[in-house]
């Protein structure tokens, strides 16, 4: 069934086009992840999904509906940017949002899910930065929504309080609930996504399973060897070599027949590696490798 | 049309409330600013110094108030005149054209030599009380009246300006700079993003600061009267209702300037502009029963003048509800038009 979908959603800033032309599905019970690098429309989208900014042009549709009051009831939400209020402790900032809310989770499974339980006490303005995402989930979560929306959820995080992170939102998966999330991060979009967009100035450029978009967009591998063991023998060969400091870089899509030309020529492997193409590879190769801003 | 909460405005009225009383330094200059105005004004126009025409008298060494049997001994004494020592008449001169002295007396000659500066209202009076002070009123057809009642002390006067003041800029800034600072770090965007409406949020905001602001008031009001025992004519609950209703009213204007907009710095300019002329024309500090005609209409404008009105004339003139119906009327009216247009044009984010 499909829970949300959105027809030809764009979103002008003055002169500035920020969401061009966005269509999209997302599956009840799935999770998918809106990709691109720096401005490329996908907190934007995200947030006229949830309803905090207005479209330009567009429809939005929850349940085959309009977007009604009882959406806000239904869903959860974790803002990218987002302040609460200072002199609140953990304790009280969620018993307050879940008192704005009809339904809602069992507070003591929440708190223990989110390891909040040693800083219930603590004041807001006093907790560190996975201590604050991790509260920051815990109030997405706070209504027991249906559909939970994640902006970049563990930007800035160090690799434990990420590994954390990553724990609760596999176990919202496993609870059935719906996740769209954006990310910068390749392995937590591997990772946690059903479904990727990859978005770029605006437009959603290409759109897959993780390994479905691998598979169509970038299947080339690569074979790292140290330059000191490519001997003159290779020079006849028909590969792609690029050198980079002291290594010879080869890009194949057949691994198996590029490894026997480089054994041919009494090339050593000893310090050979390949490296399988990835979501990042894809990613580059759909968006370049300009610095975005 | 959405179904308004009294639990989600009673967690946000709690919220607000929590964040306030936590904040010590906000929350203890909310307390020491009236306190700290009161006292020290009513120290300053306390009746032995209030009002009083400085008078320089030379020469002087020391602290002694030279010519003792030249100075006219009728003025002297006349409460309204208060006599300072100069050493030279160069020193007192410079004083009176300086506007520090009202008049110079020379306590060597008599029958007394003055000078006094043209530019100086009060040292024409000062000029005037010294003339009668050597004039024999006993041949002169004059009849004195005394007024009845007890007389209003200037601190009775007062001590409703300064209370409206410290309400005005808490409600002005404890709802419009406080709304803009969420906005602006995206509180308010997480608060959209739960089903809490906007009317749900600005009715808790604005309950919350009537809250804190009557809480202050009274607490205030309670402690300066211990120390200055204050002269209340008319009804205490209408005093009370009378500020009620005047917060209100100012704290609706806060929450309309904080509608839109994420500057801080444009909000403390409006809050400014706003808030000074308000100060000064509303007759907190002093009466426009001589200003011209047009300032008097222009201070009608303003929310803060109605109050005050009404406050003084429960507490100096013992006056009922029907004797304060207009300002009363007038207060709920800008309540009612500035949350009207507040809500309609509120946004959560930029």
């Amino acid at each position: 069934m499909v829970l949300i979908q959105v027809e030809h959603l764009q979103k002008w800033y003055h002169d500035i086009e920020a969401v061009v032309d966005v269509s999209l599905q997302v599956e009840q019970g799935s999770c998918f992840g809106l990709l691109g690098p720096n401005g490329a429309g996908k907190t934007t989208t995200m947030e006229i999904i949830e309803g905090i900014i207005e479209p330009t042009a567009g429809t939005i549709l929850y349940k085959n509906q309009p977007r009604s009051k009882r959406f806000s009831e239904e869903i959860g939400i974790q803002f990218q940017h987002t302040s609460l209020l200072n002199f609140l402790s953990v304790r009280e900032t969620l018993t307050s949002y879940a008192n704005l809310y009809r339904r809602t989770v069992d507070s003591d499974w929440l708190i223990e899910r989110c390891g909040l339980g040693p800083i219930l006490s603590r004041r807001n303005n006093k907790l560190s930065g996975g201590q604050r995402q991790r509260l920051m989930l815990a109030l997405a979560l706070v209504n027991d929504p249906l559909l939970v929306f994640l902006d970049e959820p563990s930007t800035g995080l160090d690799p434990q309080s990420r590994r954390y992170l990553w724990s609760i939102i596999e176990d919202i998966k496993e609870s059935g609930k719906t996740i769209i999330m954006t990310t910068h991060s390749m392995e937590e979009a591997e990772n946690l996504c059903d479904t990727i967009a990859i978005m770029d100035k605006g437009l959603i450029i290409a759109e897959g399973s993780p390994e479905n978009l691998i598979a169509t967009h970038y299947s080339t591998n690569t074979i790292t060897l140290p330059k000191k063991s490519i001997t003159k023998r290779c020079a006849g060969l028909d590969l792609t070599m690029q050198t980079h400091g002291g290594k010879v870089i080869i890009k194949t899509d057949e691994v198996e027949k590029s490894l026997s030309s480089l054994i041919s020529c009494g090339v050593d492997l000893s310090e050979m590696s390949v490296h399988s193409a990835n979501l990042e590879d894809v990613f580059l190769h759909l968006t370049g490798r300009t610095l975005r801003d | 049309m959405a179904v308004i909460s009294h639990r989600r405005i009673w967690t946000m009225f709690v919220a607000r409330n929590h964040e306030f009383f936590r904040d010590r330094a906000a929350f203890g200059w909310n307390f020491i600013f009236p306190f700290l105005i009161i006292i020290g004004f009513g120290i300053i126009f306390s009746e032995d110094s209030f009002h009083r025409y400085t008078v320089g008298v030379f020469p002087s060494t020391g602290k002694t108030i030279p010519g003792e049997h030249s100075i006219p001994p009728r003025f002297a004494e006349d409460p309204a005149i208060a006599l300072v020592p100069v050493d030279t008449m160069a020193t007192g001169l410079d004083k009176l054209r300086r506007h520090k002295i009202d008049l110079l007396l020379d306590g060597t000659s008599s029958p007394p030599r003055y000078w006094l500066n043209d530019a100086s209202p009060a040292g024409a009076i000062a000029e005037k009380i010294l003339v009668a002070a050597t004039f024999d009123f006993s041949k002169v057809p004059l009849a004195r009246e005394r007024i009845d009642g007890a007389h209003i002390r200037y601190i009775d006067w007062f001590f409703p300006g300064i209370m409206a003041m410290n309400m005005m800029f808490s409600a002005l800034w404890g709802v419009g700079y406080i709304v803009v600072r969420y906005r602006k770090n995206g509180a308010l965007k997480r608060l959209k993003a739960t089903p809490l409406s906007a009317f749900e949020y600005l009715s808790a905001q604005m309950i919350s600061r009537i809250f804190l602001i009557m809480f202050t008031f009274v607490a205030v009001w309670v402690g300066t009267d211990l120390i200055f025992d204050f002269h209340m004519q008319g009804s205490i609950i209408l005093f009370f209702g009378v500020f009620l209703l005047g917060g209100l009213s100012l704290c609706s204007i806060g929450l309309l300037l904080a509608a839109r907009g994420i500057s801080e710095e444009f909000t403390a300019g409006a809050l400014n502009f706003i808030t000074w002329p308000m100060m000064f024309l509303s007759e907190v500090w002093f009466s426009l029963e001589r200003a011209p005609h047009w300032i008097q209409q222009l201070a009608w404008l303003f929310p803060l003048t109605h109050l005050l009105k009404a406050a003084r004339k429960v507490m100096n003139e013992g006056a009922n509800l029907v004797q304060i119906a207009p300002e009363c009327l007038l207060m709920t009216a800008t309540t009612l038009i500035f949350l009207t247009l507040a809500a309609w044009l509120f946004s959560w984010t930029d």
